[in-house]
């Protein structure tokens, strides 16, 4: 069946609509919906999205949106997305022994995800908690003053969860 | 000189980002002191006596920001920077977290100042628990008759919206937030026009960062002649101090500004981690040039002194490097940043960024010549002053080649030896 939006994403959508003059503007929360619904953007999303908003919105610019922004993940990722963060402030605090230690747990590189989807790493781009590193953003939450034992029994925890 | 608190004096109440504590504290009184009391032109003239400069980045005179607007029958519109991304900068999202409030209070002020009644606060996508409080503060403010029609009764009216970012550290310059907000590519624009001119939807637009407008309710509370008095002549207020990096306690300190970087390294944050000794500081996020041990020492935390050390004091990201730091690295890091999160429009800025970070990656791992660093200052010298439409290119130089002519030694120890053939 033909991707539509779950009955949660429309009611944002349907909220979202009188907040902004401009129809366009509703692109990138959009993509938000769509993620939230199916893990990724996908190509039908897309194309489901620039016809839900109308002229002048076309795919090809929700697609342009869509990968300018890092947060769209573009393929799927594990149930668990675990972002590390590696920079200044974070590598100071020893954000590269976060790094090794769980990609070496789960014998995959950043950019990966393991073999039974559960869980993606990446590397990422300060997030903004630089007091508080290494930071590790897993889904939606933040985990701050990491260790490696300290985020494995993070990761331990969660996987029973998924 | 020293901690003083105005914005963050609550923040040790769990309830903090409620509005029954916000109120039971004298919150919205300001806003309604502006709706009632005052007209547009005397809040303006407030901010201005105040002093208050942009707690974003450039430090922009905020009443100032606010004049601009011309008086035209054309919506204006109101933006909340929350796009916190300059590495080293965490003080906004203690602001979003604990006191939306605040935050909401100082936009309807803002507002009306400017005759706005449209209002959206864009707010970095990662902060998802910031972005639910903010949204969930909105609501009870709504509720309450402090936001949407007729506030209060007074016959104001202002609409304010959330509004999530997607991961894209360049958001925070204001015309590319414009974009975002637009549903575009967060692409800067070319300036003039100015957003005070054509922004948002080619209309009158207003950007400030968070910390900006949580200081409004407290400049009307107390007049803008006695928040003046706080601070230095020219940079007047406290600011969120956000520190990190080889401190004891890192974290996010509410200071007078003027008061001594020494004090704000050594007493408040209680020194350097281990007990090493101090190397360097960045003193205001990435972008601002590097003070040496010796610099920092002389420097006091407000706009006039960074700047006179050829520095900036920025997003008030205070980043401590003690003795063990590898410099190296750690600029390698900011330049990866920069070449991450260039939108690729200008070449010098999409070229340079990378060129930059290569040649830094060939010196980190030994195989950087002299010639490598020759030219990382030749291609710095084309993506500085003007070569692009927003100054990300012009960061990233800042971020590298003070480092690199300030800790020349440690670039250089860095370098592959120059094979000599003797005949």
């Amino acid at each position: 069946m033909a991707y539509q939006f779950s009955q949660d994403s429309e009611k944002r959508f349907q909220r979202l609509i009188p907040q902004f003059p401009s129809k366009r503007s509703l692109i990138l929360p959009c993509l938000f919906l769509l993620q939230a619904d199916k893990g990724f953007v996908d190509q039908e999303g897309m194309q489901y999205i620039a016809d839900r908003i109308g002229d002048p919105v076309s795919l090809a610019h929700v697609h342009g949106v869509a990968t300018f922004y890092t947060m769209y993940n573009k393929k799927p990722v594990g149930k668990l997305h675990i972002q590390i963060c590696g920079n200044i402030s974070c590598y100071l605090a020893g954000s590269d022994s976060i790094t090794e230690h769980v990609c070496s747990k789960l014998g995959i590189k950043p950019g990966e995800t393991t073999s039974d989807k559960k869980f993606t790493v990446d590397e990422v781009q300060c997030l903004g908690a630089c007091g508080f590193g290494p930071v590790a953003q897993i889904n939606d939450k933040y985990y701050e003053n990491l260790t490696p034992e300290s985020i494995e029994a993070i990761l331990s925890e969660l996987e029973k969860q998924v | 000189m020293g901690l003083k608190t105005l914005l963050t004096t609550h923040v040790g109440a769990a309830d903090s980002h409620t509005l029954n504590h916000y109120r039971s504290v004298g919150g919205y009184e300001s806003q309604k002191k502006a709706l009632t009391e005052m007209t547009a032109e005397q809040i303006v003239n407030d901010v201005k006596n105040s002093g208050l400069r942009g707690r974003g980045g450039a430090g922009f005179p905020t009443g100032n920001k606010w004049g601009f607007i011309p008086k035209t029958d054309k919506p204006k519109y109101l933006i909340c920077n929350g796009d916190e991304g300059e590495p080293g900068t965490f003080k906004d999202r203690l602001l979003i977290e604990k006191f939306p409030h605040m935050l909401i209070e100082g936009m309807v002020i803002a507002a009306k100042a400017i005759d706005s009644h449209q209002g959206y606060i864009y707010i970095r996508g990662e902060f998802h628990k910031g972005i639910r409080i903010v949204e969930e503060a909105v609501e009870e403010a709504y509720k309450a008759g402090l936001l949407g029609k007729n506030i209060l009764g007074l016959g104001y009216d202002f609409d304010l919206a959330v509004y999530s970012g997607a991961g894209a550290y360049i958001c925070g310059e204001e015309s590319a937030l414009i974009n975002s907000l637009e549903g575009r590519r967060g692409h800067p624009r070319l300036k003039p026009p100015f957003p005070a001119v054509s922004g948002l939807y080619a209309c009158p637009t207003v950007v400030n960062n968070v910390e900006t407008f949580c200081n409004v309710p407290h400049i009307i509370r107390m007049t803008g002649e006695e928040y003046k008095k706080i601070g230095t002549e020219k940079s007047p207020g406290t600011r969120l101090f956000a520190v990190s990096g080889h401190v004891k306690k890192p974290g996010i300190y509410e200071v007078e500004m003027g008061t001594p970087m020494k004090e704000l390294i050594y007493d408040i944050c209680g020194g350097i981690k281990n007990d090493g000794t101090l190397k360097a500081v960045i003193p205001g996020g990435s972008s601002s040039p590097i003070l040496t041990a010796e610099e920092a020492m002389t420097a006091t935390m407000d706009y006039e002194s960074i700047a006179s050390l050829k520095s900036m004091l920025g997003s008030g990201a205070v980043i401590i490097l003690s003795e063990s730091a590898d410099l190296v690295e750690t600029t390698y890091r900011l330049a990866e940043f920069y070449s991450h999160e260039s939108c690729g429009q200008c070449t010098p800025c999409r070229e340079g960024t990378h060129w930059v970070k290569d040649l830094l990656h060939k010196i980190k791992v030994g195989e950087g010549t002299e010639k490598d660093v020759e030219l990382i200052f030749s291609l710095s010298r084309n993506m500085e002053g003007g070569t692009t439409i927003c100054p990300l290119a012009d960061a990233c130089v800042m971020a590298v080649r003070p480092t690199m002519t300030k800790f020349k030694g440690e670039f250089s120890t860095r370098l592959k030896k120059e094979v000599s053939i003797s005949h």
